[in-house]
């Protein structure tokens, strides 16, 4: 099942773990089933049904720009990070 | 068009380029040595009115009234406007959600609504028939306000007991309010590991504070727009900025204006660095220029404006914990870094806190960072935002590091420095990269052990990462029938991105840099393409025109088989050749020979993965004066990895530009503020940037680690160097004087001080 | 509203009349009312040198020069130097070593190099330097602008064929 890095400001939510296995076969899918285990967690992730603006995806070490509809497979770790801006 | 450039790994291996590499000089360059290149403050429109603004001359003060009756009744004077002239945005900015107040602090940021919120907040702006004329009219724009005391301070202004600047902020922690009214708006962080643990296994622990000053870009040309808003509600906007379409954009949002009555046309910028993002001006002149019975307006900032006004820098207080065991290998790292906003939410604080270890493999990682809002102007991009100052800090505690350990600094961050498929602090898995590369050709520089002269001589090194950024991107391109290319591209060229388009573009063709005429094409006429910042222009719109060169050659190769009869696999393209049969044509003949017809033009829209970051390591030379503070920089090299320098002189003249301006930073630039929160230092006189005489000959020397992400190679390169020289220049300072600075500037008072302080401790 | 005043002045080897308001600079007439917008504005209070122009062989600061000063006086601007066919040495070597990028501050430089060597034909890299301290450069860090400066310095020397 893929796994999720928790961020460091979500592992109040997690009990202080900070990688969660978490079944799903998209990233949308994933977010729901962790929100299960942790409730509150989607919230903080989302806004409404897209990822937080000032978030970005990023699969095993990769970013990746298709949000919540990324299809992940069984291996895949995952992680939310802050979008990163340039001058 | 749309297509999103895969990230397929271009294997750039023994790679060898015909155009790519080369140093051609652009004829549009010729332009600018005569004087008749175009910025936007160069802009004359016939019938044109002149704008000027009116600044708030306190630092925080609510406005309890505002009189410009008698400034509309002034002879020559066309309009008056203030944000009651602003639509009405409650009800966007409520279905925007969470994303609304972003809106709001944009709209007061440009016209104040109820509050100013930093000496030189705008207030009400009018358009007249000259410029002289307009700045008179805002002399009898009757203001009052009711003084708030502000709060200019970033540690003061978390504190509990400080003024709240808005009421309705509550620190953000990835979704999770704060419950109380707050100076603080948000609160990031990144942890793995266990930092304690890693302390407890090293032989040397550094633990250190720094502050660092509020800096502005520098650039000569001021903010400038010109609008004219025609009566058939068509909105057209020249001005001097980094991305057209991000000013259709904000334009748009700010006044309720759908995008596709907004043109914005490119011109040459004097100079941005990241501060030419955000819009000021533009939103100002449309409603003037409506409000004067739809004539132009141009509105150009004063440098006291440019200053006082637009978006300098964060000031920032930032503590640093680190260890090491006696082998030099780094067990633990811990940063708190709290970064001033300016009058709203928004500094670099989550970007420093993702970049400020980056060159360095730690297990042991824990990182806070905080977005505080103060009275001062409202921050904004500069050149690597936030990470020159956590850098600083970071390669400051490293020289202490290295020294008590008794390691040479770079053989230190040659053990510590990631490699390809290292993780950074945030996840993201290192492809090939070339940190490595710079700390090599670093120790190799005949500058490392040149032997220093003087007494008061000393040598500093220091590294840094910059992350690059991809975005949007697309071109468009047309055969001549001459069988040469024009090409566009929605990038705005700051310093020479055109070049190195048509590098790529020629390169991908087989022809020269002369036969592709590369221009940036205005909103209307091009697809969306996102701002000139975070070294994205190569990259980015690189893979645009890259796949533009493509679609040419397929298209091409098509016609020549209809033409010739033939199955598509017989025609072949390689090194610039059609081989067709038995036949043989350049790019130039077959194109002009298939095109006269049936003109070809191609276009095409990406948003490519495979961003390669960029890692430098430089070294410094300084004497210092110890009866002035006066620190002389004798020696600068600068080693930077670029991934493949396409123009390679343009390429050395970022290097050198970035590089002086750290030298600024670290030696002379800062914001100076009375005790009411008004700036003090409002001209180049006293805002002091490097001159001509103050820099060396800085030495660049370009390392490339080909980025497998791009199909030559390329990683932004603009933006890098600006990081490593305010800690290089303070670890050279240390070896000359054997003082360790860390506040920046390191101007001469202070500097001096600290020289004295060494002196009687030692006493 | 003042009333605007004749002025008389030779601009790039041409007799100019034009008309402006007492309170008008020079580099105002030059750009708003004359249309020579090679010389340009940056700081607009004589701090950056983008608006370098030479005024009875000196060079000056238009920002800083009422345009009525120059009554009955010459003024060489950036148009003034180019010639009608190629480039003046300075443009040329400009080019060659790739010393301008946003270019804003590019005329001023020319101008002001051009004024160091109509006096001083054989400059030192460290007087070069200090003669140029009165123009900013936000984008180069001055490196390209001073190598261009002495290349062109050494063919001026060298060669009575170039444009100077």
């Amino acid at each position: 099942m893929p796994r999720v890095q928790i961020p460091a400001l979500l592992r109040e939510l997690t009990n202080g773990q900070d990688m969660v296995v978490v079944p799903g076969e998209t990233v949308g899918q994933v977010i729901e089933n962790l929100d299960q285990s942790f409730p509150g967690i989607k919230g903080r992730l989302c806004y409404g049904n897209k990822l937080r603006k000032n978030l970005s995806l990023v699969i095993d070490g990769k970013l990746n720009q298709r949000g919540i509809t990324q299809t992940v497979s069984e291996k895949s770790v995952i992680r939310f990070i802050p979008a990163i801006s340039g001058g | 068009m749309i297509a999103r450039a895969p990230s397929r790994k271009q294997n750039h291996k023994d790679k060898k380029f015909r155009v790519i590499g080369t140093s051609p000089i652009r004829s549009g360059d010729i332009d600018k040595v005569t004087g008749q290149a175009i910025y936007g403050i160069d802009t004359h429109l016939p019938g044109m009115l002149y704008g000027a603004v009116l600044r708030s001359p306190h630092a925080h003060a609510r406005i309890l009234s505002i009189n410009c009756l008698e400034a509309e009744m002034m002879p020559g004077v066309k309009a008056v406007i203030t944000s009651a002239d602003f639509p009405d945005l409650t009800k966007q900015i409520i279905s925007l959600g969470e994303e609304g107040a972003s809106l709001q602090y944009q709209t007061d940021n440009i016209l104040a609504r109820d509050k100013v919120l930093y000496y030189g907040h705008a207030v009400a702006a009018v358009a007249a028939t000259s410029l002289h004329i307009a700045t008179e009219a805002l002399q009898k724009i009757n203001v009052t306000y009711e003084d708030i005391p502000p709060v200019v301070d970033i540690r003061k202004a978390m504190d509990g007991g400080a003024p709240v600047i808005h009421s309705n902020l509550r620190t953000d922690e990835l979704g999770k309010k704060s419950n109380n009214p707050t100076n603080i708006a948000s609160h990031v962080q990144f942890k793995s590991g266990n930092p304690e643990k890693g302390f407890s296994q090293a032989s040397v622990v550094v633990e250190r504070e720094f502050n660092t000053a509020t800096v502005h870009q520098g650039y000569i040309e001021p903010q400038n727009a010109t609008a004219l808003f025609s009566a058939n509600g068509q909105l057209s906007i020249w001005c001097s900025t980094q991305g057209v379409f991000s000013v259709r954009d904000q334009v748009s949002e700010i006044l309720q204006i759908p995008v596709k009555y907004i043109r914005v046309y490119p011109l040459e910028v004097g100079g941005a660095f990241g501060g030419k993002n955000r819009v000021y001006l533009e939103p100002l002149a449309a409603l003037l220029s409506k409000k004067s019975g739809h004539k132009p307006v141009k509105i150009v900032m004063s440098h006291n404006e440019v200053l006082t006004a637009t978006g300098p820098t964060s000031a920032s207080y930032i503590q640093i914990k680190m260890g090491a065991d006696n082998k030099g290998q780094i067990t633990a790292a811990t940063a708190w870094l709290a970064y001033a906003a300016g009058a709203f939410p928004g500094s670099s604080v989550e970007t420093a806190a993702a970049c400020i270890f980056a060159p360095y493999r730690i297990d042991n990682i824990l990182i806070d960072g905080y977005d505080v809002v103060v009275n001062r102007p409202w921050t904004a991009s500069y050149r690597a935002p936030g990470v020159s100052n956590a850098v600083f800090a970071c390669e400051v505690v490293i020289d202490e590091l290295c020294e008590r350990l008794a390691i040479d600094p770079l053989d230190f961050r040659c053990i510590n420095g990631v490699k390809e498929g290292d993780q950074r602090t945030n996840g993201l898995r290192y492809d090939r990269i070339g940190f490595q590369e710079t700390l090599e050709t670093a120790k190799n520089q005949p500058h490392y052990t040149a032997p220093l002269l003087g007494p008061h001589q000393g040598r500093g090194v220091a590294s840094g990462f910059w992350s690059n950024g991809g975005g949007r991107s697309s071109a468009s391109a047309s055969i001549n029938l001459d069988g040469t290319v024009n090409l566009a591209t929605g990038s705005v060229d700051l310093t020479g991105t055109r070049m190195s388009l048509s590098m790529q573009l020629a390169e991908t063709l087989g022809i020269q840099a002369d036969d592709v005429r590369t221009s940036t094409a205005d909103t209307d006429f091009i697809g969306y393409t996102d701002g000139t910042w975070g070294s994205r222009t190569s990259f980015s719109t690189g893979w645009a025109v890259y796949e533009v060169g493509r679609q040419l050659i397929y298209a091409l190769r098509k016609r020549a088989a209809d033409l010739w009869q033939l199955p598509l696999k017989h025609v072949k393209f390689s090194e610039g050749i059609f081989t067709i049969g038995n036949q043989k044509f350049t790019f130039k003949e077959l194109a002009s020979r298939l095109c006269e017809d049936y003109p070809l033009s191609v276009n095409t829209s990406v948003s490519p993965d495979g961003v390669g970051p960029a890692f430098a390591t430089h070294i410094v030379d300084v004497e210092v004066d110890p009866e002035t503070g006066q620190v002389k920089i004798l020696r600068y090299t600068a080693v930077q990895d670029v991934g493949k320098a396409i123009h390679p002189a343009y390429v050395e003249g970022q290097i050198q530009g970035a590089v002086t301006q750290g030298i600024g930073w670290a030696l002379n630039e800062e914001y100076i503020y009375d005790e009411a929160g008004r700036m003090l230092n409002t001209s180049y006189l006293d805002y002091r940037i490097p001159t001509c005489p103050d820099v060396p000959s800085i030495t660049p020397v370009i390392v490339e680690a080909p980025n497998p992400g791009h199909p030559y190679g390329v990683r932004g390169a603009g933006e890098m160097s600006i990081v490593p020289p305010p800690a290089a220049i303070a670890n050279a300072i240390h070896a000359a004087v054997g003082v360790r600075m860390n506040t920046l500037p390191m101007s001469p008072a202070r500097l001096l001080e600290a020289i004295w302080n060494k002196g009687l401790h030692s006493d | 509203m003042p009333s605007k005043i004749p002025v008389n002045a030779i601009i790039n080897n041409e007799l100019i009349q034009f008309y402006c308001e007492p309170r008008q600079s020079l580099l105002e007439v030059l750009r708003d009312d004359l249309n020579l917008t090679g010389t340009k504005q940056g700081c607009n209070n004589g701090n950056c040198g983008a608006c370098s122009v030479i005024l009875d062989g000196m060079l000056v600061n238009s920002c800083l020069v009422l345009a009525v000063e120059i009554e009955g006086k010459s003024v060489t601007t950036i148009e003034g130097i180019t010639p009608k066919e190629g480039l003046h040495i300075l443009q040329q070597k400009f080019l060659e070593h790739n010393a301008q990028q946003c270019g804003i501050c590019a005329p001023g430089f020319i101008m002001a190099a051009k004024a160091l060597l109509d006096r001083n034909p054989d400059p030192t890299e460290e007087q070069v330097r200090r003669w140029l301290a009165g123009n900013l450069c936000r984008c180069t860090g001055y490196v390209k602008i001073v190598q261009a400066v002495l290349d062109a310095a050494s063919c001026l020397r060298n060669s009575t064929q170039v444009e100077r």
